[in-house]
């Protein structure tokens, strides 16, 4: 199938004229949170770019080059590359999940020379790759009929089912709540969100058979920590004695006695939010909540403004993705929600979540390169 | 179509911004919580972050020091010389384990310990290899550190005895406190901390343990140490200074050589002990390196009590050394003069029962001084049935019978003097005539302990002061009892010349050719001493075995031969030291505890040339000798 038959008159931009119509202030304000991070692992590190912070800022300035290079992208090869994308991500993840084909034990890691894939963080955006172009095609008419939502619900049910069997409650609950966003943007009925819900509500007794021993355990730490302060609950609890000893201008950055002296675990990935806030204090810990704020609203804005359906869909369901990661892990560290192991994008350390996070980025700015491009709805 | 997009992009906005707002919502929870945590609880969390992280160690403060009167050390801290190792800094353990045992043994159950500590413990904990090392070895190490990673020498301290048996009952010993024990003092927690077990350790434990210090350090979730943030070194704890002299004790202990026996010397003015020996004895220093289960056994199950201080633990009926009490009694109470005579005929009669004395030939008419001198029970038995026995057990308690002194050891006894008004409590039954004629004679029911015949001897010859025993000169700055501002001993109120008759008696049975202990006695005219001789029945004798003649002590089986006992004093003139030697089941007191009796106070004059002084200048020169 030939590129002209995807849009009336698609525009043929030159490599120049996108590289115009990139949002650089996005970039600046990725690279901004980015520092941050780098800062926090040299913290971690107890004041040395080794072994952290060094590779993660090599990989963040190879993950800005994929996230220009998506972006100069044409937007109609995304549309029609989508379902085979995600069929591709499927097809890895049941092989990985189920057949253990390439799994390394629990871990289930995919080895790309030198940094790892997991494919259930690439299933976060095929997913929403995938349901962006299903709606950018049915009339809106069609999405009101239960019917023409069967397939959506599959394409959504498929990957979570694969990742609960691993399981990862952390990655299920960002897949529904990322797919549910496109459902609920797509304009679908409300009443079908209830009955949705309802089924997952009932779903929950059953789900808890499913759940490994440590799974159940952290859910039930999390509802009453302090009943075992040495065993599973000293995570939260240590994680919110730094918190709370941070005040409100922290103990100074690179002074956070109680996460260097690793009362803290992981406090250089999933719990990097926790020394932030014990260093820098309730100003830096909201600080850096208001620049995530800023870069949602960065995406909101790039979806409102796209002039194509499929770059809205897109938009919205990505940005949600993003803030599904922040959401997660802040309220986990703050002992708001159970420990479920979700890193905070651009900051922890890791290489997986930062190319979730950068391919996002990349895409959200693909949309808005191709902002003012009109996609034909029957591209295929 | 225009009309389609439009109704699309309607709902999309909306939509988008219902989306919006239940973001914002979503962070303003967590905003709202981080709020809570940093603001509203900060304190709390603060505290906790501090006890997280700061970890108190108690610093176990040096045990004080013990001395003797001359300030020779008779208890110390040795440096005891650990080797240990940190196996996260030692790479391969067997290759350092095998380079190790060139200088410092290691059997094959060492290394299984160790490798088995290693593999229990965080690898950043040392590990003991061995310790008590040789001198030699701490050198060899510490040439070898350099092939040597993770070693390295501590130094802790243990309790060490220059004189081992010889001060072992006066000392004790130290050894982990028991769960009875376990007080509120945080250090008796500490693993390895000693405490006082027996005698003066015992005693003055609390003075000698000192006052823990502490440190504070940080530490991280695995307890390694970060950086150390406060220090108290707390108070080391205060020496003790004894009254004994240890070169007398060192000679006493010698003298008493293998014999189940005790002495007690006192100086007879202040109550001061300068030696107080118990044989057999033991090796406290065994106690702090561990016995085996053998050697306890061996020690506990010997017939001799090794373990026991039988100088104040062991009660004896004290024989004939009681006589004295008994003519003090009477002189005292009034019954009769320096004057009274009795007849010895070998034995008296008492309705159908006859009471012997140990002359069977008798002795003929005795004055009260001849009597004691030559220790005629006859003489004794009469003065009995005079004064009664109610007088004479008054007249002990004076003199220190049947009580406890006060004395500072533990596990003194306090003996027993016997009295009618006892006897019907103990086994209700009247006392009869006969129990006075035992009682006079140091047999029957009474019993003393060595360090009360002592004090006994003392009282009778320094003029009726009732001085009390006590070991300890002054502890850390403190001057104690032996200084010159104690306050004096109270006067027991008994006439100089009741004193005098039985000092005169006490003289005669060492220096007197009739004396019981006349052989005895100190030829140098300056030493001479006196003192009463004593040999005590551990069974009746029965009158078909008098008639059969009385097996002699020597075939007798160890555990019925009498008891030998000797109390003495000297120097005569002006008496300064007064001694008790008990000889268990040792035969008669005057071959086999008067010439010890002899030796000991003759002993103890030579160490002290000045004895014949008066004594506050005597200690203040004393007081010089020991600067």
């Amino acid at each position: 199938m030939a590129e002209a038959q995807l849009g009336p008159k698609p525009s043929q931009m030159s490599l120049v004229d996108k590289l115009g119509r990139i949002s650089w202030g996005l970039i600046f304000l990725t690279s901004v949170i980015a520092c941050i991070g780098f800062g926090m692992l040299y913290s971690a590190a107890d004041g040395n770019l080794d072994p952290w912070a060094s590779r993660q800022i090599l990989r963040f300035a190879v993950g800005l080059v994929v996230v220009l290079v998506i972006a100069v992208i044409d937007i109609r090869i995304w549309i029609r590359w989508a379902y085979v994308i995600y069929a591709v991500t499927l097809a890895i993840l049941l092989a990985v999940e189920s057949f253990g084909i390439i799994g390394m034990g629990a871990q289930r890691w995919l080895y790309f020379g030198w940094f790892q894939l997991q494919p259930s963080e690439l299933m976060k955006i095929a997913l929403v790759l995938a349901l962006a172009r299903y709606f950018h095609r049915i009339p809106l008419d069609d999405a009101k009929r239960p019917a023409l939502l069967v397939t959506p619900v599959l394409m959504l049910l498929a990957p979570v089912v694969l990742v609960l069997r691993q399981p990862d409650l952390g990655t299920a609950a960002m897949l529904l709540v990322g797919a549910g966003a496109v459902f609920f943007v797509s304009g679908v009925a409300l009443r079908y969100f209830l009955v949705g819900g309802a089924i997952a509500a009932a779903g929950v007794p059953i789900a808890w058979q499913f759940l490994r021993d440590y799974q159940r355990e952290r859910i039930l730490t999390f509802l009453n920590p302090e009943a075992d302060p040495l065993g599973a609950g000293y995570h939260i609890l240590q994680s919110k004695i730094a918190l709370g000893s941070g005040g409100l201008f922290g103990r100074c950055f690179m002074h956070g006695t109680h996460s260097h002296l690793s009362f803290l675990p992981e406090h250089q990935t999933d719990f990097i939010f926790t020394m932030l806030a014990e260093e820098l204090g309730l100003v830096g810990a909201a600080g850096l909540i208001g620049l995530y704020v800023l870069l949602f609203a960065y995406g909101f804005a790039i979806a409102l403004r796209a002039r194509n359906h499929f770059g809205r869909l897109l938009g919205i369901g990505l940005t949600t993705t993003l803030f599904l990661y922040v959401f997660i892990n802040i309220a986990m560290v703050v002992g708001l929600i159970p420990v479920v192991g979700v890193p905070l994008p651009l900051i922890s350390y890791g290489g997986t979540a930062m190319i979730t996070v950068l391919v996002s980025l990349g895409l959200l700015m693909c949309i808005f390169v191709h902002r003012d491009e009109q996609i034909n709805r029957r591209p295929g | 179509m225009q009309q389609y997009e439009l109704a699309r992009f309607r709902i999309f906005t909306r939509r988008v911004a219902v989306l919006g707002a239940i973001k914002l919502a979503l962070l303003s929870v967590v905003g709202n919580q981080l709020y809570n945590l940093q603001i509203v609880n900060r304190q709390k969390y603060l505290t906790k972050a501090d006890e997280n992280r700061i970890n108190i160690r108690l610093l176990p403060p040096p045990r004080g020091r013990i001395f003797d009167r001359a300030g020779r050390l008779v208890a110390h801290n040795k440096q005891n010389y650990r080797l240990v190792l940190v196996p996260e800094q030692s790479g391969d353990i067997q290759l350092l384990l095998h380079t190790l045992a060139k200088t410092v043994p290691l059997g094959q159950s060492d290394r299984a310990r160790i490798l088995n500590e290693i593999g229990r413990r965080r690898s950043f904990i040392p590990i003991t290899v061995r310790e008590h090392l040789s001198w030699f070895q701490v050198a060899q190490i510490e040439i070898d550190a350099p092939d040597l990673p993770g070693v390295s020498i501590e130094v802790g301290q243990v309790r060490q005895y220059p004189f081992g048996a010889t001060f072992a009952h006066v000392i004790g010993y130290v050894g982990s406190a028991s769960t009875e024990e376990i007080t509120s003092d945080p250090l008796l927690q500490l693993p390895g901390f000693r405490i006082g077990k027996s005698g003066i350790e015992k005693m003055h434990d609390l003075e000698l343990r000192g006052r823990a210090g502490n440190v504070q350090v940080e530490v991280n979730a695995h307890g390694r140490v970060i950086r150390e943030l406060d220090r108290d070194e707390g108070k080391p704890g205060n020496d003790v200074t004894l009254t004994i002299d240890a070169d007398l004790q060192e000679y006493a202990a010698t003298r008493l050589g293998a014999e189940s026996a005790s002495a007690v010397v006192l100086d007879v003015t202040t109550g001061a002990c300068i030696a107080i020996v118990s044989t057999p004895s033991f090796d406290p220093n065994s106690f702090i390196q561990g016995l085996t289960q053998r050697q306890w056994g061996e020690l506990v199950n010997n017939r001799r009590a090794p373990l026991i201080n039988k100088a104040i633990s062991g009660k004896y009926p004290p024989g004939s050394v009681f006589k004295p009490v008994v003519a003090v009694a009477a002189l005292e109470a009034g019954v009769v003069d320096s004057g009274h005579r009795v007849r010895c005929l070998g034995h008296i009669q008492l309705g159908n029962r006859a009471f012997h004395c140990w002359r069977r030939g008798g002795h003929a008419s005795l004055s009260m001084i001849s009597a004691i001198a030559q220790s005629c029970d006859v003489y004794f038995y009469d003065l009995a049935l005079k004064v009664g026995v109610e007088r004479i057990a008054e007249m002990a308690h004076r003199l220190g019978l049947g009580q406890t002194s006060g004395f500072d050891l533990p596990g003194e006894k306090h003996g027993l003097v016997p009295t009618p008004d006892w006897k019907r409590a103990m086994y209700d039954d009247a006392w009869q005539k006969g129990d006075s004629l035992n009682t006079a004679v140091g047999q029957g029911y009474l019993l003393a302990t060595p360090l009360q015949l002592a004090v006994m001897t003392a009282r009778l010859v320094n003029g009726g002061w009732a001085v009390t025993p006590h070991l300890t000169r002054s502890v850390g700055d403190e001057k104690r009892k032996d200084s010159p501002t104690r306050a004096l001993p109270k006067n027991i109120g008994l006439s100089h010349e009741t004193l005098a008759i039985v000092t005169r008696g006490m003289g005669q049975v060492v220096n007197h050719v009739r004396g019981t202990a006349y052989s005895a006695r100190i030829e140098e005219a300056r030493f001479a001493m006196g003192g009463k001789t004593g040999t005590s029945q551990v069974r009746g004798i029965t009158d078909i075995e008098r008639r059969s003649g009385v097996v002699k002590n020597k075939d007798r089986p160890w555990g019925e031969r009498d008891h030998a006992l000797f109390v003495g004093y000297a120097p005569i003139s002006a008496p300064r030291y007064a001694v008790a030697v008990i000889v268990e089941h040792g035969g008669s007191g005057s071959t086999v505890a008067a010439p010890m009796a002899h030796d000991i106070l003759l002993e103890a004059q030579r160490l002290d040339p000045v004895s014949h002084l008066s004594s506050p200048l005597n200690i203040r020169l004393s007081e010089i000798s020991k600067v």
